[in-house]
């Protein structure tokens, strides 16, 4: 789960990172008025679960009030990849003298988190790995031992040589470990994490990636979750136990299992067409999923043709072919759908589909053509 | 033959009175899989479905019952707690089938089981299944035919739908690994290759992978180096978009790392045979058997 930069400067300051107070604001009133609290120079910052916020205008310097009333008028018009930008921070403008990189990331191959810093801040750290990889310092943390102090001296003068700098920026990677394990994230990450001329060490941004499967044990985070900052339908499919992805093609896909829902998606490129999303119904599938299912995809304006591809193991195919039949009766859904079932029960599936005036296909490369092709003809 | 399980396998079910536990291991003992015990904390006592004995502790099922393997069914919360359980006890192969595990809880579990000496497969995976001799896991008995193909999977349906059309080719399977959708799991796709080179039974391996990480990439390096035996690989999510989950925890490029073009060039480069459609798997087993 993704939370916005707002609510990780929150969980950092409480961790005793040195983070410049800042407010909200959800319309450019407010950000004046904020800026007006803050006094003197403000940046503007558009807060949305997208990458790449400065290159889209979603960044921007206010010398006074009124200045950062027309910086969040601009912002609050933004869409950023896609999302609507619905909140602005308002923080201090923040003299800046060098501009460094500070992330904890959780580390497949090495099974363990990594507390990564680069004194090439400010600019994508993928960038600097790929460009300038000697730059970029790393410590691997036992999780049983957390963050030792000599890592996080270490990495403070692979930052700073000042050892004034250096001892803060080690107060920061230890207060930024801490919010990563106090919070079961996946990443937590500070860029830039700025030197001022004044001798100081200040995180002027935060951005924070939860686990979603340990939203369970934090109740707290789990409120965090800012429900407009998603598709609506990505949103409703979670809370019908759906994982659903919207992508741009016109090929509705309903599959069970992650992987078999890819290699479908992946299928229908193959033979010309373009999925329309992506959308695992899960194991156990009862007909009410299968409705939700129908439902979501078919409100997607751009799907033209539905494919069903259904695996049945603990899935049973006779469960999905009666929310096929309970589904269509219920949403007069206008466009064609084409399914393939095979596995448990799948005879009584193709009984139920066939009175109700379906066609059941048991191939898969078969099912994905005929979908394709009617997305074709529709189009 | 075939790897990991066999006729040596006795079998513990941890949470074996839940839903899943008590279906699945119905389903594995009508598929031959002995199994020996059940744990349910609580339940110690009362036989399962009058002939499975139930413990509350992992421990007892080993020392009464001399279980040497363990199923894990338990709910995502306890799951963790589960496996520790089972490496304490000293059983030497656990498999976890529970989805939805703490990564960080992950990171705490996995040093324990090394250092008990333990084998974990998984977490979130379908388990395995050696045909006509045992099934750990889920994976559906009536799919699969001996023979001798080694399978290797992230993905459970999508392994359901390789393993049925090379059966329905004629093409038989060793064994059938599930190795999990996480991000961090207790086995690998180079351990996997590894018992595969080494099984006997075992002619060819299928190699199915997904987006996300960098295992397969490090699989790809193994096979040039260290594997005689000819290995077919597939990678699905060739359309996903990067930065989102898809499905699986484990299932999500970051930044520009873990895309299906790194790890199908990565095949590529090391020799690996790599279908484009799930069915082309079928052929290119068929050329190298």
């Amino acid at each position: 789960m993704n939370i916005h930069e707002y609510q990780a400067r929150e969980i950092f300051r409480s961790h005793g990172m040195p983070v410049p107070d800042s407010e909200v604001a959800t319309g450019p009133e407010e950000a004046a008025e904020a800026a007006r609290r803050l006094g003197g120079g403000v940046v503007v910052k558009a807060q949305v679960h997208a990458g790449g916020r400065g290159k889209a205008g979603g960044v921007k310097l206010a010398a006074d009030p009124a200045e950062a009333r027309a910086a969040a008028v601009a912002i609050l018009d933004l869409e950023i990849k896609g999302l609507p930008v619905r909140k602005v921070l308002v923080a201090p403008a923040v003299e800046i003298a060098t501009e460094a990189y500070a992330g904890v990331v959780m580390d497949r191959a090495s099974q363990r988190p990594v507390l990564m810093v680069s004194p090439e801040g400010g600019i994508d750290i993928e960038q600097v790995a790929a460009e300038k990889p000697e730059a970029i310092f790393k410590e691997t943390i036992d999780p049983r031992y957390g963050l030792l102090a000599h890592q996080a001296t270490g990495l403070g003068y692979r930052l700073f040589s000042d050892p004034a700098l250096a001892g803060q920026a080690a107060r920061v990677l230890n207060g930024l470990w801490k919010a990563y394990a106090s919070t079961d994230a996946t990443l937590a990450e500070v860029n830039p994490l700025v030197s001022t001329p004044a001798g100081e060490v200040l995180a002027i941004d935060a951005k924070m990636n939860i686990d979603d499967n340990a939203l369970f044990r934090h109740p707290d985070l789990a409120a965090l979750r800012d429900v407009d900052a998603e598709a609506s339908s990505e949103r409703r499919a979670r809370d019908a136990g759906l994982s659903y992805i919207k992508l741009d093609g016109d090929v509705g896909c309903c599959v069970n299992g992650a992987g078999l829902a890819m290699a479908t998606m992946d299928l229908v490129k193959y033979y010309g067409g373009n999925p329309a999303n992506f959308l695992d119904i899960g194991g156990s599938s009862s007909p009410d999923k299968v409705i939700a299912a129908l439902q979501i995809i078919s409100e997607d304006p751009n799907v033209r043709s539905i494919l069903f591809n259904i695996f049945g193991g603990i899935t049973r195919c006779d469960d999905v072919a009666n929310g096929i039949v309970a589904a269509t009766g219920r949403l007069e859904l206008e466009v064609p759908i084409t399914i393939r079932l095979t596995g448990t029960n799948e005879r009584e599936a193709v009984r139920i589909l066939e009175a109700a005036g379906f066609e059941a296909n048991t191939d898969m490369d078969v099912a994905v053509q005929r979908a394709v092709a009617a997305a074709g003809r529709a189009a | 033959m075939a790897i990991f399980i066999g006729e040596q396998t006795r079998l513990v079910v941890q949470g074996i009175t839940g839903r899943d536990g008590s279906f699945h291991t119905r389903q594995m003992r009508e598929y031959g899989t002995q199994v020996v015990a059940g744990v349910t904390p609580g339940k110690g006592g009362q036989p399962f479905d009058g002939e499975i004995p139930i413990y509350n502790t992992v421990r007892e099922a080993v020392v009464e019952r001399e279980a040497n393997t363990s199923i894990i069914y338990v709910p995502a919360r306890f799951a963790g707690d589960a496996i520790l359980e089972a490496a304490d006890a000293g059983v030497g192969l656990i498999v976890c089938i529970t989805e939805g595990i703490p990564v960080a809880e992950m990171m705490r579990v996995m040093p324990y089981v090394r250092e008990r000496g333990a084998r974990l497969i998984g977490p979130n995976c379908p388990g395995l299944i050696a045909p006509g001799a045992c099934k750990v896991g889920i994976l559906p008995g009536q799919i699969v035919r001996p023979g001798p193909v080694g399978i290797v999977s992230r993905s459970g349906t999508l392994t359901y739908e390789v393993i049925f059309q090379l059966t329905n080719a004629g093409v038989g399977q060793s064994t059938s690994v599930g190795i999990g959708g996480d991000p961090i799991i207790g086995t690998d796709f180079v351990d996997c290759l590894r018992a595969f080179e080494g099984d006997s039974g075992t002619e060819a391996v299928v190699m199915i992978g997904e987006i996300g990480g960098t295992d397969e990439q490090v699989a790809a390096r193994f096979v040039s180096a260290e594997m005689s035996k000819p290995v077919v690989g597939f990678i699905a999510g060739q359309t996903a978009p990067p930065g989102r989950r898809m499905g699986h925890a484990g299932a999500i490029i970051s930044g520009s790392e873990g895309t299906a073009a790194e790890k199908i060039r990565a095949f590529q480069e090391n020799g690996i045979l790599v279908a484009e459609r799930p069915v082309d798997i079928v052929d290119a087993i068929r050329s190298v058997l």
